[in-house]
């Protein structure tokens, strides 16, 4: 089942073309990243989901059902550019936020007595917004967006301009939403961070999406079967012929596999040419690798097909 | 609806329970009293010294022993000539002195008096004050001189007194009626032209706000832009019409207040302010103040009050709306954003000029057609109220208004949606345009 599926979405704002007929799926429960370099469509894409702005064509379906009005509620967003009102004390804050997307008085009150309680602070109740460090209004605008249990949480950069206790903090949040069955939208352009908590990716650039699909299976796709060996004695010349050798070292190599060979193939010669191996790793290319190599091919075809 | 109804509850509220707004409602009246209260003091203000002035007059033109003396100034005629005189005025025995010529020709129409002083030079009011008793005391002596008849001359005097009624019914005397409706329709009229510009900017800067601090995409990503922008209208709005209220209430508590405990009243003051008061005795004064009374009694308010109150709002969400699709455009840079309100302003600016010369003709091709345009209605309608205008002309005003004010909010919403999402561009009055027509 997809909580999301987006099927040749398109958006121009005036002669600028945002969204160029994206589609993907998007499973329910995972943590999605949606990646992309700064002005790649991502923002936009994100406002059509959220139901901020509409798509010009094309289909977006949530849960299966067509976008409609009951959607918002059901989706908790912290934009990249977050905000609150300066004036206004935090727990009323809360309060105003939560009551629009949906929650009765009483709902939202025991919700975000809770989180208060979950953070240790209790006491903010009545402090206005402009008297909290930047940390912490962070952590009032993820209340703010997870205060209504959304069953989609789309999240913009979030970790940008949190300090590393703060983003501690947020991980484990979003970690344990996850676990409870949370489906996680992760917007950003930092590949470390999507490595380590996605399971699905979609890359967008220049408002198309050039690559979707299950982490594992990209990388899987991108890696040019390449191994790194550590060893004792000498590498049989035999094996020079079937393997392309990227670099070398005393009691290392790492090696490139031709066509057609596989890795079991040649821990078998190696063992047969009795060489003692201490450690024998696939070398898989990082998001980081392939989201550059992406971007940069992409970006190549338009300069040569000009359109 | 439940979502518009909180952000209209929570726009209100903000503002209202803000201790700025508290004070500025309640110290607005108390500064209008204390400004009444001391421009009060001003003009009733005496110089506590009186001037000593001695008068020269070899003619005995003024053919008494003294002038009466007035509040500043004692006279008196002593017998010496005018070298002596001047003596005494070094010698401080008198502030100054008064040489009367001698008058040859009784047809002369302007005669020069001579006042000496050693070094206070007579203030305006005394000056004025010497010029009136003379001038008095010459007609008496020319009277006198040229053997005319007194009575008969004063016969030349004739005071009219025009009273204006309507063929329909004779009975009833309108005349006060144009300034009555004058001062009760300025007085609606700026009323508009200040609540127009003073919420309509606290919407559009609360947009603003919205926008540079980010919490615009937050709030739209649980309401319509719509809602937000209505929300914030209305609340903002209702803010007003609180303190409209407010001050309604307050200033005629303090201006009452302010004659109890300091004996003078408004009315008289307002008198003293433009000048007349010196000329009028009390009496008149009285009589004014009740036919002024009289013919308030005698508007028609069950019509008036009502109409104000939609015009109110008419022009309030007319322009509001406007400001609000300016305050979406603008950035963090408020001086930048200052030039897209020059196309609002202007209008306001302009019917409240519009509305002083239809004070004085509330009946002209001017006063009607601009009492229509829906840009200057709101101020210029109500300012002619009290003159009673046709009522298809009242009828066609509030359609054309309320048209126009739906579409107003209409627009500024097509042009707010795009706007409070569009960051780091200079917006034009072209680019508004061209957002009017933006896909969803």
């Amino acid at each position: 089942m997809n909580i999301l599926t987006l099927e040749n979405v398109r958006k121009t704002y005036d002669k600028h073309v945002a969204v160029d007929n994206v589609s993907f799926n998007m499973p329910k429960g995972c943590v999605f990243g949606m990646l992309g370099p700064n002005g790649a469509g991502k923002t936009s894409l994100i406002r059509i989901i959220t139901t901020i702005t509409r798509a010009d064509s094309g289909v977006v379906l949530f849960n299966g059902e067509p976008l409609n009005s009951n959607h918002p509620s059901k989706i908790g967003y912290m934009p990249e550019e977050r905000g609150l009102y300066k004036k206004m004390k935090v727990g009323d804050h809360l309060l105003y936020l939560a009551r629009l997307k949906g929650l009765s008085k009483s709902e939202a009150n025991f919700e975000i007595k809770s989180w208060f309680e979950k953070f240790g602070i209790e006491d903010w109740w009545d402090k206005k917004v402009e008297e909290l460090s930047k940390g912490m209004q962070q952590k009032i605008q993820f209340i703010s967006t997870i205060v209504h249990k959304p069953g989609l949480l789309i999240l913009d950069e979030p970790f940008s301009g949190l300090d590393p206790i703060n983003t501690n903090l947020i991980k484990d949040e979003i970690d344990e939403l996850h676990n409870n069955g949370t489906s996680i939208i992760f917007s950003t352009h930092r590949m470390e961070q999507v490595e380590e908590v996605c399971e699905f990716i979609v890359l967008i650039n220049q408002g198309k999406n050039v690559l979707e699909g299950s982490v594992k299976d990209v990388k899987n796709q991108y890696k040019d079967n390449l191994f790194k060996l550590d060893f004792d004695g000498s590498f049989p010349e035999e094996l020079l012929a079937r393997t392309n050798i990227i670099s070398q070292k005393e009691n290392s190599i790492t090696v490139q596999l031709q066509e057609g060979e596989d890795s079991n193939t040649l821990l078998r010669h190696l063992i047969q040419h009795d060489v003692h191996i201490h450690s024998f790793n696939e070398i898989l290319p990082t998001l980081n690798e392939i989201f550059i190599k992406k971007v940069e091919s992409s970006n190549q075809q338009n300069i040569t097909t000009p359109a | 609806m439940n979502k518009l109804w909180l952000i209209i509850k929570r726009e209100y509220l903000t503002r209202v329970k803000k201790r700025s707004f508290i004070l500025a409602t309640i110290l607005t009246p108390l500064a209008f009293g204390i400004f009444f209260i001391v421009v009060g003091f001003i003009f009733s203000y005496e110089s506590g010294e009186t001037k000593r002035i001695a008068i020269n007059d070899p003619g005995n033109i003024l053919n008494v022993s003294k002038i009466p003396n007035t509040k500043t100034i004692t006279y008196s005629k002593p017998d010496k000539n005018l070298e002596d005189l001047k003596k005494d005025v070094l010698e401080k025995k008198y502030d100054g002195v008064i040489a009367i010529p001698v008058i040859s020709n009784l047809y002369d129409k302007k005669i020069e008096v001579d006042y000496f002083y050693e070094k206070d030079q007579l203030d305006i009011e005394s000056q004025a004050s010497v010029q009136k008793s003379l001038e008095r005391f010459l007609r008496n002596y020319k009277i006198r001189e040229l053997q005319l008849d007194k009575k008969q001359l004063d016969a030349l005097d004739t005071e009219i007194s025009l009273r204006t009624k309507s063929v329909l019914n004779e009975a009833k005397d309108t005349s006060k009626r144009a300034a009555v409706g004058a001062g009760i329709g300025g007085f609606m009229g700026f009323i508009m032209y200040m609540t127009v510009f003073i919420y309509g900017t606290m919407v559009m800067r609360s947009v603003m706000e919205e926008k540079v601090n980010r919490i615009v995409e937050v709030m739209i990503s649980s309401v319509k832009p719509f809602q937000l922008m209505m929300g914030k209208i209305i609340g903002v709005g209702g803010v007003g019409l609180t303190q409209v209220a407010i001050w309604a209430i307050l200033i005629p508590l303090i201006s009452i207040g302010v004659q109890l405990f300091f004996g003078f009243d408004a009315e008289q003051m307002n008198s003293e302010m433009s000048g007349a008061g010196t000329n009028m005795d009390e009496d008149e004064l009285k009589y004014m103040i009740n036919q002024f009374w009289i013919e308030m009694g005698t508007l028609n308010w069950f019509m008036i009050v009502p109409l104000f109150i939609i015009y109110f709002i008419g022009g309030y969400f007319l322009y509001a709306s406007l400001f609000a699709a300016v305050g979406s455009a603008m950035g963090d840079d408020l001086g930048e954003g200052q030039a897209l309100t020059i196309p609002i302003t202007i209008p306001v600016i302009l019917a409240f000029y519009i509305m002083i010369a239809v004070l004085k003709a509330p009946n002209s091709n001017l006063a009607v057609w601009s009492s229509i345009f829906p840009l200057f209605s709101p101020i210029i309608m109500p300012s002619r109220l009290a003159f009673d205008p046709p009522v298809w002309q009242i009828l066609l005003s509030i359609a054309v208004l309320i048209g126009t004010s739906i579409f107003a909010v209409w627009l500024s919403a097509r042009i707010y949606r795009v706007g409070i999402l569009m960051y780091g561009k200079k917006v034009t009055l072209k680019e508004l345009g061209k957002w009017m027509f933006y896909k969803g």
